[in-house]
């Protein structure tokens, strides 16, 4: 019997590896807690006026309903427009940028500039924009456009690198000029992914134009910052609900509208 | 006879309701075209000032780098390391309430849907504004917020996958009378941990976006010194600062895209 112990490998074997990573993780979190000067007593004295603070919110304050309402709908309008233009844009752009039916020469540029439109935070480009235009929606819409071409345009591109070729073949074979290629033989295969992409952008522009201005851009950002300013945090408390429930109503409507589409 | 007939794709109703998606927004665009309140004479102004802009910020400042921005740099890079790794920590059991086959009690499902929700709700910078009212300007309230912040993204694509994840090997582990913890390190966890790293990685990139604005608001990181530089109106070290942020997001994007082909 006991010539029988084969021996054969644990069947939950330890990962030398996983849990050297784990503990590299843990000495990597105490080294930059003690960089940031993270204190327990700065935690403790956080959370103590945490309380305070959330003492001071409620119950939320209704009373300036007017104003909440006005900044609230200058968002929407913000985030309506500026995904009206982005994705108008995001079109074209996106289909440069797809390798697949475009020469090298122009898939470049416009890959170059999705990067850049991708990589800076909507706020930076509300900053440059405030700068530019002066404060106020025309700097939000801006901002919107240019972050949700960053966006779109990329998953656009890569929706059409992922179409099959064979419409496309039969169109050229079949002596079809480029536009009628791209509205017979590529759009059908990508619109719905498209409308997705879209409805997503326009919930995420809704987001982005509650906080653009905070740095002068328009819409509720505005109202908060300047509530934040004055220790209203009753006030504060009452926009961030609105904003909360805008974003669930408008979450909500992007599910029934991809719905429609589906 | 047959040749009469006429095919369609849709259903009167599908054409109706899109016809009454399309109706509505186009509705809600015109409208917001009209009431908008832009000042056209900014908009025609908007060239000039742009050229000038670019004047401002040429030359790039780049001798700054070494006194003003690598210290701030290395800061933002470490408040979203920390601040994932704290995510991570806090998303795991949340996301492991929000699942409704792991956790079978339905009040904590509603709980866990509710912090998912909150936290993806308020933006950054609003989660910002709130922490550096809490605990003051400084890299604390950036970290916290990035913590914060993160929780609702990853918790929600984390108990997505545990919801995805094939039900027999747990079963198996069951049957064999494994204990609940057993169960979701043997059982779970083997086929979640890809997706999961996965969104730990595409997280952390995220992260490093958002914590390098953060600062704006006091939060800490390099968006501190680009507040201070766009107050002094010193343009060509704002440059200098968009070119560092743009480039440690490249690299941050090239990384984790590279690890992710590894991972999975």
């Amino acid at each position: 019997m006991s010539a029988a112990t084969v021996a054969r490998p644990a069947p939950f074997a330890v990962n030398w590896w996983a849990r050297l990573g784990y503990l590299l993780a843990v000495v990597y979190c105490v080294y930059a807690v003690s960089i940031l000067d993270i204190s327990w007593d700065r935690l403790l004295a956080g959370l103590d006026n945490g309380a305070r603070f959330l003492g001071a919110m409620f119950p939320p304050e209704f009373k300036r309903w007017k104003l909440l309402i006005d900044n609230l709908l200058e968002s929407m309008q913000i985030a309506l427009i500026s995904s009206l233009f982005g994705v108008l844009i995001s079109l074209p752009v996106g289909l440069c940028a797809s390798r697949n039916l475009m020469p090298d020469w122009l898939t470049w540029p416009a890959r170059a500039f999705i990067a850049v439109c991708r990589s800076f935070h909507p706020v930076i480009f509300a900053i440059l924009f405030v700068k530019a235009v002066g404060f106020g929606p025309l700097a939000g819409i801006l901002t919107l456009i240019f972050a949700s071409i960053g966006f779109v345009a990329k998953l656009f591109a890569e929706a059409i690198e992922e179409i099959s070729l064979k419409p496309v073949e039969a169109a050229r074979a079949a002596g079809a000029p480029f536009l009628s290629v791209l509205t017979f033989a590529v759009l059908p295969q990508v619109l719905n992914r498209f409308i997705g992409f879209s409805t997503y952008q326009v919930d995420s522009n809704l987001r982005n134009s509650t906080m653009i201005g905070i740095v002068g851009a328009g819409g509720i950002g505005g109202t908060l910052a300047a509530a934040f300013q004055r220790f209203d945090y009753s006030f504060v408390c009452a926009i961030l609900l609105a904003i909360i429930a805008l974003i669930m109503v408008s979450e909500y409507v992007a599910v029934r509208v991809k719905g429609v589409f589906q | 006879m047959s040749a009469a007939r006429i095919w369609q794709r849709f259903t009167p109703a599908e054409r109706m309701a899109r016809f009454v998606v399309f109706l509505v927004a186009g509705i809600l665009i015109a409208w917001s075209l009209r009431t908008v309140e832009i000042i056209p004479e900014f908009l025609m102004d908007a060239p000039e000032q742009v050229a000038d802009l670019f004047k401002r910020m040429w030359p790039v400042d780049f001798a700054y780098y070494e006194r003003g921005v690598h210290a701030v740099l290395v800061e933002t890079l470490h408040i979203a390391t920390v601040g994932t790794i704290l995510t991570l920590g806090i998303a795991i059991p949340v996301g492991i309430m929000a699942a409704s086959n792991v956790c079978r009690v339905p009040v904590l499902n509603w709980l866990a849907t509710f912090i998912l929700v909150s936290s993806r709700s308020v933006n950054t910078l609003v989660w910002a504004l709130l922490f550096v009212a809490v605990f003051g300007p400084g890299t604390l309230a950036g970290t916290v917020t990035i913590a914060v912040r993160s929780i609702g993204f990853v918790g929600k694509l984390f108990g997505e996958a545990l919801e995805e994840s094939a039900s027999g090997p747990i079963e198996a582990l069951r049957a064999a009378g494994a204990p609940w913890i057993s169960v979701f390190l043997k059982g779970y966890w083997p086929q979640v941990s890809p997706a999961f790293w996965g969104i730990a990685l595409f997280r952390w990139d995220i992260n490093v976006r958002e914590s390098s604005v953060i600062g704006l608001v006091g939060a800490g990181g390099i968006g501190m010194a680009l507040d201070e530089a766009l107050n002094l109106f010193h343009w060509d070290r704002v440059a200098l600062i968009l070119v560092c942020i743009f480039a440690v997001v490249v690299i941050a994007e090239v990384f984790v895209t590279h690890i992710r082909k590894r991972i999975i």
